[in-house]
């Protein structure tokens, strides 16, 4: 195909295999995402149908848990609900001021110097660690001595969010332009203030979202409280020792069970553990959306 | 720049177009050597509803090479891009009227954009050499049009290189990436790049505005050599480039609405690039012209 | 907006007296405070390695190089390690292989194709895939999904039954919870991080390549390959890879539907078992040396994930320097 011909201009689309391969192209990729729908619509629709009819107030605030062979209705899961979320909200206590610090730490203060390197590296490698081993971690070192708590299971999963909290504050912390910094410098704080009145707040709507997103990560994690709450069926409420319940590890235990009453609590439960996951996801996007000033 | 455009603009509001209208000439005194390759008709550019460029109406020469001038934020961007429908890439872009190529309109039904850039190359004002070998840069274009032979590709090439007048500098190291050269090599890879396919005409978009005077010269050089085989549109905010290259120029200045705090380009004088520096015959262009804005 | 006073404007100018290096005790303590935090995560991570490898020693220490071994029966004692670790990587091969182009075709989908408007609803959907817990996959698999497929592996069984290749990988026996199972659900579970890293690193390839490819008369597909590709493809791999070590170190929903069966087989349909899914299972009754054979596997789990996140990062680092010339 070389000169081109003159005046008899033809503009219609090029040869029949670029423009098949384009469109087979194009067709794929819509394909691609019609593949991620399915299963995403088989789970929602199966958890929706069957835990539905297990959800009822009592179903959630009831309790003790009933042995598996008790048929639905009878007792409730008030105490894993109650347990998911003191643990995973001790979790995201710890968690979330120690993920901005350090995220603060490393934008803030340590700059291009040799720590912040190792740290930020280091953080990213953490959050490649699967949530079992911290599971293990924690039991290793602090279950064996203190005994299975409530709060040997918010360890495991502070471990979890820390790295998540840093490098997602450290995102939204980088987006905050300089100028503001150097104004308030300029005014003669000192660098803490500056952090703390400046900087902090002008990211905070990001920061705020990141967290929510690993709290809801969080929230349905069940192997890092395999090895560190154990599972009982009574509500707990003293957080700080003896064993205590969640509904992710509730469902693990029900799963494997041929007793309908204990599925049927099972798939209560996974309904409840997604309703929570997914308040925590649409009040993210709020939060980005109203009081987030400076995104990508 | 900006602010000097205000006073040449008197504050118009577009309604009184028909009024400056009368002021646009058609060509003047001398005859093309060759016949219109592009002949735009009332073109008006939109993005969504705001119109970025009004009613510009103007025809391109064959083996010419055309300078569009005025200052920054007039437009003359956005009507080159229309010349290839490079607009389309942009999702709210939208145009009205229309743009004939060779007697065949560009916007008409079942156009297709691939077909017409295929004919309409275009030179950027950054050079953009793709993350790839010098070769496979140049080899590019005439590979996805189906030329898989290596040694007609060879051909080409170096063909394109030489054009490009790159090929000397180059040529012992075809196989290493285009990024790494320098800003006046790359510009002219991106050249090369474009006269691989053979095109019919070349636009471009302030192609020397990020490099040296010296880069600058063998781009100005490049022109004068291809011009018997190629028709050139070139955008330029350097009036002396223009006088230097071009045989014809197209000065394009911004309506300002105040009411409404919109600013339209709007084509302001067209015609032998030694009349409009020379004779200009509207106002602003002799503002421009003359340096006494922009 | 007051401070203590760093300045102190009665003294003249060029005087070194109150600007010296004072600095508040406040200022002070709050970086020592963000360090610490900072500083925290290596902590964690060498205890991690520390005390996990502490519990396991006396596996290591009472099977040595036999750790590697495939036999593993708590009864008798012995405590190999080679079945979970091939079912470890066989369903994480199986899992990126299922969910590679998917991942990549939604993150092309979500670039190239789809107006601005369309990708919200888009990136929604891949939001909510991200959000289901694993253990409701696991719940979903073992009740509902695992049966149905065991349908249709019996009929993909006997079909190949026998046949050379085909038969060795997808023949009976089959099972419904199974290697395959478990890589398929897993790939479910990774296709929200890869494509959501696939399509960072797709959208930072400037603009202006892609119209160069434009104006040449491409089209978008040749776009794609031409501009796009040769940017994204170190970063792609990056994310592929960190997509595996998500994959390796899935637990729960392996635990659940990959069949517990320590066994090395050909037979991806057949029952399985995995490193994760074993420690999750077993550990409740465990103790003395089985205990400390699962934290053991913890460890190989640990430096494999590690391992495979740093060539992940490494990957993506050479490929970025690449593309900045050379």
């Amino acid at each position: 195909m070389t000169a081109m011909e003159p005046p008899a201009v033809d503009l219609r689309e090029p040869a029949g295999w670029r423009r098949s391969k384009n469109q087979i192209a194009t067709t794929l990729m819509v394909l691609a995402f019609v593949i991620v729908l399915i299963p995403l619509g088989f789970v929602l629709f199966t958890v929706i149908a069957k835990g539905a009819s297990a959800i009822s107030w009592a179903f959630l605030t009831g309790g003790p848990i009933p042995p598996n062979v008790v048929p639905a209705g009878i007792g409730g899961m008030g105490p894993a609900v109650y347990g998911t979320l003191v643990i995973t909200g001790l979790a995201a206590v710890m968690a979330v001021p120690l993920g901005v610090l350090g995220a603060i730490y490393i934008n803030e203060y340590g700059g291009r110097g040799p720590l912040a390197r190792v740290v930020r590296f280091m953080a990213d490698v953490m959050t490649g660690v699967p949530s079992i081993v911290m599971g293990l971690f924690i039991f290793s070192i602090w279950v064996l001595h203190f005994g299975y708590s409530g709060l040997a299971g918010a360890f495991a999963l502070a471990c979890l969010m820390l790295p998540v909290v840093i490098r997602s504050s450290e995102e939204m912390l980088k987006l905050v332009p300089d100028p503001l910094r150097e104004a308030s410098y300029a005014l003669g704080a000192t660098k803490s203030r500056v952090t703390l009145t400046v900087v902090l707040p002008a990211a905070i709507g990001g920061i705020v979202s990141g967290a929510l997103l690993a709290i809801a990560r969080a929230a349905g994690e069940t192997a890092p409280l395999l090895f560190t709450i154990l599972t009982v069926t009574a509500t707990n409420a003293n957080v700080f020792s003896g064993a205590n319940t969640a509904l992710s590890t509730q469902i693990f235990a029900n799963a494997t069970q041929p007793f309908l009453g204990a599925q049927s609590r099972a798939w209560g439960s996974a309904l409840t553990l997604i309703a929570i996951a997914f308040i925590l996801m649409i009040v993210a996007r709020i939060v980005t959306a109203r009081f987030t000033r400076y995104s990508r | 720049m900006d602010q000097s455009e205000q006073n040449v603009a008197a504050p118009a509001q577009l309604p009184k177009l028909a009024a400056l209208q009368d002021a646009q000439p058609q060509d003047a005194d001398s005859t093309p050597t060759g016949s219109p390759i592009f002949d735009a008709m009332g073109v008006s550019i939109y993005y969504g509803s705001f119109r970025a460029v009004t009613d510009v109406s103007l025809a391109i020469y064959e083996n010419e090479i055309t300078a569009f001038i005025g200052p920054s934020g007039c437009g003359k961007t956005t009507v080159l891009r229309t010349l290839n429908r490079l607009n389309d890439l942009i999702p709210e872009a939208r145009v009205e009227g229309d743009v004939h190529y060779r007697g065949a309109s560009l916007y008409g039904t079942g156009v297709s954009p691939i077909a017409v850039r295929r004919r309409i190359g275009m030179v950027f004002q950054k050079p953009n050499p793709f993350p790839k070998s010098v070769y496979d840069n140049v080899a590019y274009g005439p590979r996805i049009n189906g030329i898989r032979n290596k040694a007609k590709l060879d051909e080409i090439v170096e063909r394109s290189l030489r054009q490009a007048a790159l090929w000397d500098e180059v040529k012992n190291r075809l196989n290493k990436s285009g990024l790494g050269l320098s800003g006046g090599q790359a510009q002219r890879l991106c050249i090369a790049r474009t006269l691989a396919v053979e095109p019919d005409v070349v636009l471009m978009d302030e192609p020397a505005s990020a490099l040296d005077p010296i880069a600058t010269g063998k781009i100005e050089d490049l022109m004068h050599e291809i011009k018997s085989q190629y028709t050139i549109v070139i955008v330029t905010h350097n009036m002396q480039q223009a006088t230097r290259v071009s045989d014809r120029t197209a000065f394009y200045s911004v309506l300002v609405d105040s009411e409404n705090d919109t600013r339209t380009g709007t084509l302001v004088e067209y015609g032998p690039t030694q009349q409009i520096f020379e004779d200009p015959k509207d106002s602003r262009t002799q503002a421009y012209v003359t340096g006494r804005m922009g | 907006m007051s401070t203590a006073a760093q300045a102190d404007p009665a003294a003249p100018a060029g005087s070194a007296g109150p600007l010296a290096h004072r600095r508040p005790l406040g200022d002070r303590v709050f970086q020592i405070l963000a360090a610490s935090a900072g500083a925290l995560v290596l902590v964690i991570l060498a205890l991690i390695a520390i005390s996990t490898s502490q519990q396991a020693s006396s596996w290591f220490s009472t099977e040595g190089w036999s750790i590697f071994s495939v036999d593993w029966n708590p009864a008798t004692n012995s405590f190999g390690a080679m079945a979970f670790v091939y079912g470890t990587v066989v369903t994480a091969a199986i899992a990126i292989i299922l969910s590679v182009p998917v991942s990549v075709g939604v993150a092309l989908l979500l670039t190239e194709v789809v107006p601005r408007r369309w990708s919200r609803p888009i990136v929604t959907v891949i939001d909510l895939l991200a959000v289901v817990p694993s253990v409701v996959w696991g719940l979903w698999g073992i009740l509902v999904f695992a049966p149905w497929l065991q349908h249709i592996y019996t009929s993909v069984g006997s079909a190949v039954n026998g046949i050379p290749v085909l038969g060795a990988l997808f023949g009976p026996p089959v099972s419904g919870a199974s290697f395959f199972t478990c890589g398929l659900i897993l790939a479910f579970m990774i296709t929200p991080i890869v494509t959501s890293l696939s399509r960072e690193v797709i959208a930072t390839v400037p603009a202006i390549d892609k119209e160069g490819a434009y104006a040449l008369g491409a089209t978008r597909l040749e776009m794609i390959r031409g501009a796009v590709w040769p940017h994204s493809q170190g970063g792609v791999v990056g994310a592929v890879m960190l997509g595996l070590g998500r994959a390796m170190g899935e637990t729960i929903a392996a635990a659940l539907v990959i069949g517990s069966s320590p066994v090395i087989t050909s037979h991806l349909l057949a029952a399985g078992y995995s490193m994760p899914a074993v420690i999750a299972n077993q550990f409740g009754e465990a103790s003395g040396e089985f205990r400390a054979a699962l934290i053991g596997l913890g460890v190989m789990l640990f430096v494999i994930t590690i391992v495979v996140n740093l060539i992940a990062r490494g990957v993506v680092e050479r490929s970025a320097r690449r593309q900045r010339g050379a």
